[in-house]
């Protein structure tokens, strides 16, 4: 904690947790889908679903998709922004007692016509967690560099991987693997101190049975 | 490096060190966050020039928030105090009218800057501005007050909670007004002691107070709250200012307002099932907005 988590952030209103955090949540489901998508459809829980109007969440996120920071006075415009730049999008209210009373399930189709999901909660004070990319489940927050590695469950794809990063001088915070079963669909999440650049990123996706290589950057 | 456990460590070393709580602390989170004082200066300046900004198009809002349960309040009471209607004085109309734009600016998806929090963020600019407006003050020794108002509010975060859902209001309306009378007794050349009467006296008044939002939205009564919580910074100023003391220390106020958070029921920590929000008018403007 240091003194701008106390006076700060600079913000739209009216809540940090409905309105901030969903822009946050809406701007890394916009990096996974490689950018603006075409069409979104989002899924509502607990409060975000009860008090969406009110307090704007349903405009915050799609600010973030359509690219804006929380503090961007476009954001109570975004709808009317998003209809102009051609995104679709849905609402929809849901129930899952399993999830934070703050979450949003986005779906996107992205420009290559492929379906992202990116599933975030908002834990106050406009910080958020993702806890769910496609069809696996994650956990991070998106206050380090956070690089998205889907991949086949394989002997040795986190060794070949790790040692990249260590080439460049890259240091590892933290690092997850997830998996949807023993050989099958996996995803690697790093957190890392430094940001990863392009040419690192396709070294990356040429190690074997990995399918591509999301950069997300710090979003605080 | 500073522990931020307790504000009665703030006010020793600030006496020790011959300095204010807003320098010590500005110089430690220099040291915390790698980066120079200058820069956490400008990031600071920058924040209490959002903060001017959401004063000024609130004071002239006619519009309305999404739900049409606030904006235009603090345009009314602008136009009474320029017309000369103040009933307690300059200071304190004035003030009530920045902290309830402020907070009109932030229901109506305008840009804020939380303080500590979104629902609270009137309370600590409708003081300071108010205050350097009337005194023709500096603004670096404004932007120097913050770092004291956040310091403080470390220690409260840290010891307690500045959030409605953990602590009530209390903890959101109650901390940023004990934190902007904190900041206002150094702003008007009190002692770092008199800074943690103030910061105490404020909070005395308001523990227990619950967070109830009608329809759950940050509107109803916090944009009002907004203005209780400016006036309660200011008496509470004036108190330390002239020389009375809380007789209990502030830092076991602020653990009793954590007892008190933790011994709230859920249905008062905003989760608009009790209080206000459990009125037969909240309720139904709730129907009407969820319709």
């Amino acid at each position: 904690m240091n003194v701008f988590d106390i006076i700060g952030p600079i913000m739209v209103g009216p809540s940090s947790s409905h309105t901030a955090g969903a822009v946050r949540i809406g701007k890394i489901a916009r990096t996974v889908a490689g950018g603006q998508p075409v069409a979104v459809t989002i899924e509502l829980y607990g409060s975000f679903a009860q008090t969406y109007k009110g307090h704007g969440t349903d405009k915050a996120i799609i600010a973030g998709l359509l690219g804006m920071a929380p503090d961007d006075e476009r954001i109570k415009d975004s709808l009317e922004l998003a209809r102009q730049a051609g995104m679709t999008f849905k609402f929809r209210k849901s129930h899952n007692k399993e999830v934070h009373p703050n979450t949003a399930l986005i779906s996107a189709v992205d420009q290559a016509g492929k379906k992202i999901i990116v599933q975030g909660s908002s834990v106050g004070g406009g910080r958020i967690v993702v806890n769910r990319i496609n069809e696996i489940n994650v956990k991070f927050n998106g206050e380090y560099y956070t690089l998205l590695i889907p991949h086949t469950d394989t002997p040795g794809v986190i060794a070949a991987v790790t040692n990249l990063l260590a080439d460049q001088g890259i240091n590892i915070a933290e690092l997850n693997m997830y998996r949807s079963h023993r050989g099958g669909e996996a995803m690697m999440v790093i957190e890392t101190d430094q940001a990863v650049k392009g040419e690192q990123i396709s070294l990356i996706e040429a190690v074997k049975t990995v399918k591509k290589a999301v950069l997300i950057e710090p979003i605080y | 490096m500073i522990s931020y456990d307790s504000i009665q460590e703030l006010v020793d070393k600030a006496k020790k060190k011959g300095k204010l709580i807003s320098e010590l602390v500005l110089e430690d989170q220099a040291l915390q966050m790698e980066q120079s004082q200058e820069e956490l200066f400008e990031l600071m300046r920058a924040s209490l020039q959002v903060m001017a900004e959401a004063a000024a198009k609130g004071l002239t809002a006619v519009s309305k928030s999404a739900s049409g349960l606030s904006g235009g309040d603090a345009n009314k009471m602008r136009q009474s105090v320029d017309a000369g209607r103040s009933l307690s004085g300059k200071v304190l109309s004035e003030t009530l009218a920045k902290a309830l734009a402020i907070a009109e600016v932030n229901a109506c998806m305008g840009r804020i800057v939380a303080a500590p929090t979104a629902g609270s963020c009137g309370i600590i600019p409708a003081v300071l501005l108010t205050l350097k407006e009337e005194n023709n003050l500096a603004e670096d020794r404004v932007v120097m007050s913050l770092f004291t108002a956040a310091g403080l509010g470390m220690v409260i975060a840290k010891k307690a909670s500045i959030s409605g859902a953990e602590g009530g209001c209390q903890a959101e309306c109650g901390s940023a007004a004990a934190m902007a009378a904190a900041a206002a007794v150094e702003l008007m050349g009190g002692t770092p002691q008199m800074s943690a009467h103030a910061c105490a006296m404020a909070l005395k008044s308001v523990l227990g107070l619950v967070c109830d939002p009608v329809a759950g939205l940050v509107e109803v009564p916090c944009v009002k709250r907004n203005a209780s919580g400016a006036a309660n910074a200011l008496i509470a100023a004036e108190m330390a200012l002239a020389g009375i003391e809380s007789t209990i220390p502030v830092d076991e106020v602020i653990g009793a307002m954590k007892a008190i958070g933790d011994a709230m029921p859920k249905s008062l920590k905003e989760t608009a099932e009790g209080g206000l929000a459990d009125t037969p008018t909240a309720k139904k403007i709730a129907r009407d907005i969820l319709r």
